[in-house]
């Protein structure tokens, strides 16, 4: 008996060991970013607001970690939290739920929960074009859509194929026959081993993955060279992107939810200015905030999204009628959407209040003089 | 006099068991780390071969019939050198950081452990709360048990992010800021609870008819027969499904980090790195292999802890 009370002791003193051990582990990495508490002279109370973003931190998000880092919420009176998306994280619900307050999504993967239910808003279109492409090694001859006729053609699913999907029907192809279609992983692993003939590639991100992986034939690093694209921009089927989502029944019930709505947009249109103006500054914010990200690949990213967003015809954030009419035109004919959708999907008077506050502080709100700039990407991207 | 010598001797003859035992015990533990260490070379070799013979054959065997479908290719790009995943940990991810990817595997490893541990405690304190309330009544038992198996049937990414969602929205009243790492605590959990209940249940009622009518011609409680005479009993169960919950509460907790978007973790590295595998492939195979290092080490944790609360007790109640 003595014995076993000396084993249960022992078990006991383990255990304690154990959650000491976990509670000094207890400092470990925190993954959200707030507007911090540097130098806080002034006693102004800040409202806190949560930002729940489609994807984890990389530059495609960088104007929100800007304006953070940069102090833009700050001087509005807000303090946002960024929370970072996942695989099964849909921003609509997170944002519909209310545990967040505003969302990042695509514009389809915002119309599609909206026509489920969910009451949200899209209040301001930051990126105006699309980022997708087609890629494929140039011995395959695919330099336009209609050549991906009796081809291998992978795409990602979950919502991701519809541009593809509408540009083989605008050149007469049927998708259920005249290609094969076949579901591609998050990597590039399947082109660059043949198994497929033509990739799907954001052309900020996997596109540029490509450009840093060796050539196992050559040891070599690929090259645009090596490559065709098909830009669905060019082809007419692009879908709207990045957009910033709201609550659509709060900003009527709740001015000051509407309010600071309007302050959030304006900071954030700051904040992907300050991007816009000063690439490298963004770069490093990003890679602070995701440390095991590769920093030319990072680069490559911020330049390709300062593409998509500028130069911006409306100003950034006000949504271009006719863009959206395409989105919704091939989102319907792709029977993503059983109809178009009703009033209010989205709305402008908010981004155009934050550009009138711009513009009347003196910025560029159109950046129509920015030429993209030249990143040279190195091996692994790092 | 006499006496005192005995005496004397009998201590010396404790003394050399005691060192006797110690040197068995620590030739065995040597044993053990040979044999594991043995076994990775052996694997490692294994790679390596089958990678020369690949490279020397110019990957003929990918066109063998029936079983050349599932020969993996051999360039660097999917089957990279140990020598090259090796030297990755030493190696800083990002250019201008010096933080080699071997600190971040193991920081990532303390978080993610950091959470296993709150959902494997939760789910000890969950799995033993079931099995002592399935023991009070047989038709408790016939009642609940359907439940606690049919709830591991139910896919982890189905379930992760109601409960990340969830935990944003409904723990404003908690005492400290809900942090979302515990929402992966809680998934954990769900993997660690069901073999706890299970085995646990099996243990509490694994004292014989005898023992119990024993306990009960002493007028013992329910109580009392449960802490004197089941729990203890059920201890070689427990460890062995402590076993079994330790490594599933590191798996939950990398599942649960993948599927909800909680980064720091061992979960998020993997993720990171395989959706950019051609860049790098050798820094997923650095981490995959962290996560293979910090299951093992918990594995290991409970089997030392086992052996220290069984010492002793073998011969008494030979189980598992």
């Amino acid at each position: 008996m003595t014995k076993r009370k000396k084993g249960n002791a022992r078990l006991f003193g383990f255990v304690l060991a154990m959650a000491l051990i976990a509670a000094a582990c207890g400092g470990g990495a925190d993954d959200t970013a707030t507007t911090g508490a540097d130098g806080g002279g002034d006693a102004k109370e800040l409202t806190p607001i949560t930002l729940q973003l489609q994807w984890f931190t990389q530059a495609q998000f960088a104007g929100y970690y800007a304006a953070v880092d940069q102090g833009f919420y700050k001087d509005l009176g807000l303090d946002v939290t960024i929370t970072q998306g996942g695989i099964d994280i849909l921003p609509a619900t997170v944002l519909d739920s209310g545990a967040a307050d505003f969302a990042i999504s695509w514009v389809p993967r915002g119309l599609v929960p909206r026509e489920e239910g969910l009451n949200i808003t899209n209040i301001a279109q930051i990126f105006e074009r699309s980022a997708t492409l087609q890629v494929s090694f140039k011995d395959k001859g695919i330099t336009s859509v209609a050549d991906l006729a009796g081809k291998t053609v992978g795409n990602w699913g979950f919502g991701n194929e519809f541009e593809l999907l509408a540009g083989l029907r605008s050149a007469g192809l049927d998708p259920d026959t005249d290609v094969t279609l076949v579901q591609q992983q998050f990597d590039m692993l399947a082109l660059i081993s043949g198994e497929i003939d033509a990739a799907q590639a954001m052309i900020y991100n996997e596109y540029a993955q490509v450009l840093e992986t060796t050539n196992p034939e050559t040891g070599e690093l690929f090259t645009a060279d090596d490559l065709n694209v098909i830009n669905w921009n060019d082809v007419g089927t692009a879908m709207l992107q990045d957009a910033i989502w709201a609550d659509a029944d709060k900003l009527e019930s709740d001015p000051e939810y509407r309010a600071n709505a309007v302050k959030f947009v304006e900071a954030s249109m700051r904040g992907w200015i300050f991007c816009r103006d000063n690439v490298d500054k963004c770069v490093d914010i990003v890679l602070a905030a995701g440390p095991t990200l590769g920093e030319s690949h990072q680069k490559w990213q911020m330049n390709e999204i300062n593409g998509l967003i500028w130069p911006s015809s409306n100003g950034i954030g006000l949504l271009d009628k006719s863009l959206w009419d395409q989105t919704v035109s091939v989102a319907t004919t792709e029977s993503i959407l059983t109809a178009p959708p009703t009033d209010g999907a989205f709305r402008t008077d908010i981004a155009q209040e934050a550009l009138d506050n711009l513009k009347a502080a003196g910025v560029d709100v159109n950046g129509s003089g920015w030429t993209p700039i030249t990143v040279e990407l190195k091996p692994s991207g790092e | 006099m006499d006496s005192l010598d005995e005496g004397v001797d009998a201590a010396v003859v404790r003394a050399e068991i005691r060192r006797y035992e110690r040197r068995a015990r620590l030739r065995n533990v040597v044993r053990r780390v040979v044999v594991f260490a043995a076994f990775v070379i052996a694997l490692s070799l294994l790679y390596s071969g089958y990678k020369a013979v690949g490279q020397s054959i110019d990957d003929a065997q990918r066109d063998w019939p029936v079983i050349g479908s599932v020969m993996p290719a051999t360039n660097d790009l999917i089957m990279p050198p140990i020598s090259a995943i090796l030297s990755e940990f030493d190696d800083p991810p990002q250019r201008r950081n010096a933080k080699t990817l071997g600190q971040f595997i193991f920081e990532a490893s303390l978080f993610t452990a950091r959470e296993a541990f709150f959902g494997f405690v939760a789910g000890i304190v969950l799995g033993l709360s079931l099995a002592i309330l399935m023991l009070r009544s047989r038709t408790i038992e016939r009642g609940l048990m359907p439940y606690v198996v049919v709830s591991q049937t139910v896919p982890l990414v189905a379930i992760a992010p109601i409960i990340v969602i969830w935990g944003q929205t409904n723990f404003g009243w908690l005492p400290f800021t809900w942090n979302a790492w515990m929402s992966v605590s809680i998934i954990a959990t769900y993997l660690t609870f069901f073999p706890v209940a299970v085995n646990g249940l099996k243990g509490l009622q694994s004292p014989s008819a005898e023992s119990i009518e024993l306990m009960d011609s002493y007028a013992a409680s329910r109580t009392q027969t449960l802490l004197k005479l089941r729990f203890p009993a059920s201890v070689p169960y427990l460890f062995a499904a402590l076993k079994l919950a330790a490594s599933a509460s590191i798996v939950g907790a990398i599942v649960g980090e993948i599927s909800s978007g909680v980064g720091g973790g061992i979960g998020r590295l993997i993720l990171d790195f395989a959706s950019r595998y051609t860049t790098g492939p050798e820094r997923l195979y650095a981490s995959v292999a962290g996560a293979a290092v910090l299951g093992i080490v918990v594995f290991g944790l409970i089997s030392i802890a086992e052996r220290y609360a069984l010492r002793g007790r073998a011969q008494e109640n030979p189980v598992v």
